[in-house]
């Protein structure tokens, strides 16, 4: 590789300029003569049986191309299986964790029964979607309703109903973590504490909202699908699998995506069905969801409840932790113990907590599917753990900060093996830095000493301060793989193509700057392109904090490696040994002699096939290479945030003044995108643990479908942050870096709720569920006033 | 002679331009200036008044496009993000601004803010944080965390109206 | 979420609009700012035959101030409101007040008489028309009528406006100039429908003791509601700390708001009280009231 000269420089973005114009080209935007528009018929009802579909009055109207159901498609299109990397644990895994995990096949219409509110029963193609969602209003379907079940703790009481009759106890998969003598340090502990906590079913709610175009070439026997995804390999996989098609038949191009966050890694079954149509009409055709189809449609996410013991000592040392957590999981589970583990992986976090059990179960009800969103089963984790230490504190009467240092890991302790394997198999070995000094790094910005010393009303006396801590560690950049391309197209141009797929992550400049450095020109000289499986033939996506490391990596090799073929042929062409030689703008010449150089346009004819070849002797022609990086396993990002809030005690108003993090994400690629992410993820922090929650009702209809209800976080409510960089470099991948796009999104919730303990002490408040209202903050401050302990535990 | 629910045709300016069109009176003005006049600058994110994707100026004032039927704006003239700048011409200040200061990730929501920033800076050259910040709220974004949103639309004010240089009392 | 067929009509004069309400009544919409209609239209959950646009009703679009009593057309822009200077100079209570509807998009397009029309029980201008004496112009087939404000609200989304008629205008008894006034409110989010928002009006005679007061709840009831007992605990009185308490005590008091999935009923009525409380302070401290228990 060349010198670092582009990797770790703010630069503005190469993506900028049609975004910011209104050129940008998005699922919605893309629109081939002759495209018909699909509006889904979805269930009205969380759980029932289907007794009659009744179509004629909707296909007879004009504009309508057809109406499906499932006896229409079924033999046609296959139903959803786990997929292959859900159901399959490493042997390592299987044998410390002992997963259990049933099938649950998923139909992409429904076939003879419903399982949750939103769940697609009929697809109307209509010339527009006007008329689509007119002819949805004629279709006649009849339910037999069943019990619902929207409690995962009744859907696993003895004699519920089930939701699939192969998943006994409506436990989908389970698993169980034990490390240490759990029982014998809770039988001698000197405290112990019990809670419960809640983290509640939130939506990942990109601005963008899905949608897909699918076209069909009946000659090329191709089929092409946009699709709003961060995963087009994996649409890919599926579409091919479940209509019957060699991969290399489809085509998946996603295009410009407005946010994913998560629930764009899963492949849907519009995806499927959009594309089956293609090809059963010969036509494009189109379905974009609309809001209100999203927030019931698109998966969702959190929604676990943990029951929790602690033991401790009176200097808050804490000894053991006992957890068993449900993952409400919803009506089908795609992504198996995926959140559910990350959970039990990352618990603990950056505390030592030496005895440690810990058992999840994934439970089904008549919910939306659950799938990862941000953070991924760590904001469960941190908001647990982070909870507990402040807890412990404030109840031996101990400053949070000086229980937060007892319980960290020091330097010394690193690398860190934490004696359970990762979802990959591979052991957990922290390769984080020097935690303790970045906490006194936060404590200092944040101001804490002097904090502590000032008095916490701020106005009037009923608004009070606060600042509360919390943590969080994160494995990153996860394989299997991902690839990248570098080659010479025919004008000598620098073409750069990746098998990840931004929607947000300004992979177009990052990765333009890690192929500069490795190429030894300038980001301007790389055309980068990515979200395209036919670009490069294998790929995985844009998730799970991955591409940094993952792609970023790929594209470093690729790019080094075309360097290396560039001054070869170079050297062949200028009679010089390519050790010699050195590139200027779109030319290479000899070190010290820019007369004697050639054009990368010429170097490209040199090594295409023909009798104007000329390489140097045994290299074969072209200038394509290609490399697939497969991480040895994850790294682990790490940070600590503070949040100060204001407490108005009167109305249990909470006002986030600022939060600090101080965070190592390893080597920063580019500093402007590493602070963007981290705003953005704050931002969802901040939605999660104060606005944030999805709601049913008992008979499980949905009661937050529109964005009067679901509420986002807007400038008013996200606060400043501030960000202290920490650069340790990761030694699993070459380029030493570390995934950063979830770290904002995994800490605030215990930090903002433990601002609030703080703002509200010595009231002696605890808090156990999210989302923060201000409901549930007044209403514990008056029960704290009037004597009985407030708060939730 | 169309009847009063069927397709009409919609004439109006958009962007310096007279636009004609023929769309149902149910139509959106989104829907309009994205399906039938091929501007997919303008986007919509939740086709009810909550997120500001799809904003546009109305006759200078800023309003959510999936709240208005084409029908109502005839004879209106109507700016939308393709019209801030010309193609491959330099950017407006509000476009550049966002760029340099790194006030869009995915860019769905770009748009709208652009637009709502135009009218922002039109009534007030030289808005306080705090106003922007209100300002502001009514567009959604899920990326940014709106801090360099914020910031741009600083720079995006300096940019269009420098201050009096140093030595100026 | 695109909105079904309906028959489009511009009316271009009031006259025109009453024929067409005469014609459609029961089957009609009234379209104005569009901004509540048209979400509904949206997610199809209103459906009527004919929409009737009265965006082009200038006649409709004027704001009037005479002495005491100001005019607003019902198709006055809520933004129209917020930044009309003469209305500002003459005591910013409506200003103030329009500059919490929402955001700005909304009230560039949002009307006065769509907002009183639709009557939300959380909008901020049923609660203006209580606190300001509003008395309503009405129009329809029949004629015209005047509606004073204690006849208009008549429960939830429901006001004295048939069918088949139109509000034409409101009229507004803005403050006196030494009044003091405030609108506070608690919000899930900024721009969002209050929780519970209080509105306050108060004068002081010369000597000190309150001569006018006025307050109004919403987000409280299916209606914006007058806090009359809280306002009889304050009349004639001279202001003190202890006064505004009970007051609060008294606004809070026969309230039984309604649960949501934003907040309970209970929530609610707690924090009509202290909203009552702060508005009346601030409401106070404007018209001129030195408050001696604070520094």
């Amino acid at each position: 590789m060349a010198t670092e000269v582009h990797v770790g420089r703010r630069m503005a973005r190469k993506e900028d300029r049609p975004l910011v114009t209104g050129t940008g080209r998005f699922v919605a935007d893309i629109r081939p003569v002759g495209t018909v528009d699909v509006a889904f018929g979805r269930s009205p009802v969380a759980h029932a049986r289907i007794e009659a579909i009744g179509t004629e009055a909707a296909t007879a109207m004009d504009g309508v191309v057809g109406v499906y159901t499932a006896p229409d498609i079924q033999g046609q299109v296959q139903p959803f299986t786990l997929f292959v990397d859900q159901e399959h644990t490493p042997p390592s895994l299987d044998q410390s964790i002992h997963p259990v995990i049933r099938p649950c096949d998923m139909d992409v219409l429904a076939l003879t029964r419903v399982r949750y509110v939103g769940q697609p029963v009929v697809a109307i193609v209509a010339e527009s979607r006007y008329l689509a969602e007119d002819a949805a209003e004629l279709v006649d379907i009849d339910y037999e309703e069943l019990p619902v079940l929207t409690d995962p703790e009744a859907a696993i009481a003895p004699g519920a109903p089930l939701l699939h009759e192969q998943v006994p106890g409506n436990v989908q998969a389970s698993f169980d973590v034990d490390l240490g003598a759990v029982d014998a340090v809770f039988a001698e502990a000197e405290h112990t504490a019990s809670f419960r906590f809640l983290v509640p079913r939130v939506a990942g709610s990109p601005i963008e909202t899905r949608g897909v175009l699918a076209v069909h070439d009946p000659v090329q026997e191709e089929l092409t699908v946009w699709s709003s995804t961060q995963t087009p390999y994996m649409v890919r996989t599926r579409i091919a699998e479940m209509l019957g098609l060699a991969e290399q038949q489809v085509r998946v191009i996603a295009p410009d995506v407005g946010g994913g966050f998560g629930p764009k890694v899963q492949v849907y079954p519009e995806e499927i069905l959009v594309a089956h149509l293609s090809m059963r009409l010969g036509r494009p055709v189109c379905w974009i969801e609309d809001r209100n189809e999203h927030l019931v449609a698109t998966g969702q996410s959190r929604d676990q409840v943990h029951t929790v013991e602690v033991a401790y000592r009176g200097d808050g040392t804490i000894t053991g932790l006992r957890d068993r957590f449900l993952l409400d999981c919803g009506a089908f589970n795609p992504f198996s113990i995926t959140c559910a583990y990350n959970t039990a992986a990352h618990l603990r976090g950056l505390y030592r907590v030496p005895a440690y059990r810990i058992r999840g179960e994934c439970v089904l009800t008549n919910k939306t599917p659950n799938v990862p969103y941000r953070g991924a089963g760590r904001p469960e984790a941190t908001f647990v753990m982070d909870r507990v230490v402040d807890v412990v504190a404030r109840r031996l009467g101990l400053d949070p900060a000086e229980v937060i240092g007892r319980n960290l890991l020091t330097v010394a302790e690193m690398p860190c093996d934490r004696g359970m394997p990762y979802r990959d198999g591979a052991p957990i070995v922290y390769d984080c830095g020097d935690v303790p000094a970045s906490f006194d790094r936060l404590l200092r910005q944040v101001g804490y000493a002097e904090h502590r010393s000032a008095t916490r009303e701020v106005q009037d006396g009923h608004v009070r301060r606060g600042i509360g801590f919390a943590t969080y560690v994160e494995g990153t950049g996860k394989g299997p793989h991902e690839g990248a391309r570098a080659l010479l197209d025919s004008r000598g141009d620098i073409i750069v193509l990746a098998g990840c797929t931004p929607h947000g992550q300004s992979h177009e400049t990052a990765f333009s700057q890690v192929a500069a450095d490795a190429l030894g020109v300038s980001p301007e000289q790389i055309t980068f392109r990515a979200g395209d499986t036919a670009l490069v033939p294998y790929g995985v996506g844009t998730f799970a904090s991955r591409s940094a490391v993952t792609a970023g990596t790929a594209v470093a090799v690729a790019g080094g490696r075309l360097r290396q073929r560039i001054l070869a042929v170079a050297g062949e062409l200028l009679e010089a040994a390519p050790d010699d030689l050195e590139f200027q703008d779109s030319t290479v010449h000899v070190q010290g002699d820019v007369t004697s150089s050639v054009t990368l346009h010429q170097i490209a004819a040199a090594a295409a096939p023909g009798p104007a070849a000329r390489l140097p002797a045994g290299m074969d022609h072209g200038m394509d290479e290609s490399y697939y990086f497969v991480p040895p396993t994850v790294t682990f990002a790490s940070g600590l945030m503070a949040a100060v809030v204001d407490v108005d005690t009167e109305t249990g108003v909470i006002d986030v003044r600022k939060i600090v993090l101080v965070h190592d994400s390893g080597r920063l690629i580019n500093p402007m995108v590493v602070e963007g992410q981290i705003h953005g993820g704050v931002a969802q922090g901040v939605g999660t643990a104060l606005y944030e929650r999805l709601v049913y009702d008992d008979t499980g209809q949905p009661l937050t479908t529109t964005f009067m209800d679901y509420l986002l976080p807007t400038s008013m409510e996200v606060p400043k942050v501030e960000q202290i960089h920490v650069e340790t470099r990761s030694d699993r991948n070459p380029l030493g870096v570390k995934g950063v796009g979830e770290a904002g999104t995994i800490s605030p919730p215990p930090a903002i709720v433990n601002a609030v303990v703080d703002a509200l002490a010595p009231l002696s408040v605890e808090f156990s569920e999210l989302p923060l209202t201000p409901e549930v903050v007044l209403d514990a401050v008056l029960a704290a006033r009037s004597g009985r302990t407030g708060g939730q535990r | 002679m169309s009847r009063d629910d069927e397709a009409q045709e919609i004439a109006l300016d958009v962007n310096g331009t007279k636009r004609c069109a023929v769309a149902e009176p149910r139509t959106t003005l989104a829907d309009f200036l994205r399906d039938h006049l091929g501007l997919t600058g303008t986007h919509l994110g939740c086709e009810h008044g909550v997120c500001g994707a799809c904003t546009v100026l109305l006759d200078s004032h800023s309003v959510r496009s999936c709240l208005l039927f084409a029908v109502q704006t005839e004879g209106a003239t109507v700016t939308t993000i393709e019209g801030l700048s010309e193609v491959n011409a330099e950017l407006h200040p509000i476009q550049q601004a966002f760029s340099a200061q790194h006030g869009l990730q995915c860019g769905f929501c770009t748009p709208g803010f652009i637009v709502s920033v135009a009218e922002l800076l039109a009534e007030d050259p030289d808005p306080s944080e705090s106003t922007i910040q209100s300002w502001l709220s009514g567009n959604l974004c899920r990326c940014t965390g709106y801090q360099n949103i914020v910031k741009a639309v600083r720079t995006a004010a300096e940019l269009t109206h420098p201050k009096a240089g140093p030595g100026r009392g | 979420m695109k909105p079904p067929r309906f028959r489009y009509f511009a009316a271009d004069s009031t006259a025109h609009a009453v024929e067409l309400l005469g014609e459609y009544g029961d089957e009609a919409k009234l379209l104005a700012g569009g901004q509540s209609v048209v979400p509904l239209l949206n997610f199809r959950l209103v459906a009527p035959a004919v929409l009737i646009d009265i965006n082009r009703i200038t006649e409709l679009d004027h704001v009037r101030v005479d002495g005491i009593t100001t005019r607003v057309g019902a198709l006055v822009r809520q933004r129209t409101i917020e930044r009309d200077q003469e209305l500002r100079r003459r005591g910013p209570m409506l200003t103030e007040t329009v500059g919490l509807i929402g955001h700005v998009a909304i009230r560039n397009r949002g009307t006065v008489g769509g907002a009183l029309a639709h009557a939300d029980p959380a909008g901020e201008w049923p609660a203006l028309g209580l606190l300001l004496g509003a008395c309503f112009r009405i129009v329809g087939p029949r004629g015209r009528r005047t509606v004073p404000v204690d006849e208009f609200f008549r429960g939830f989304l429901t006001t004295a406006i048939e069918p088949d008629e139109l509000l034409e205008e409101v009229e507004l008894r803005l403050p006196s100039p030494g009044a003091g006034h405030a609108f506070v409110e608690v919000a899930r989010r900024h721009g969002d429908f209050a929780l519970v928002g209080v509105g306050a009006v108060v004068e002081l005679d010369s000597r000190c003791r309150i001569a006018h007061i006025a307050i109004a709840l919403i987000g409280v009831a299916s209606t914006a509601v007058r806090a009359g007992d809280a306002e009889r605990v304050l009349r004639g009185e001279l202001p003190s700390t202890e006064l505004v308490k009970s007051a609060a005590e008294a606004a809070a008091a026969g309230l039984d708001p309604v649960d949501d999935i934003h907040a309970s009923g209970t929530y609610r009525r707690r924090i009509a009280g202290v909203l009552t409380r702060r508005a009346l302070y601030t409401a106070l401290a404007r018209a001129g009231w030195e408050r001696r228990d604070v520094a």
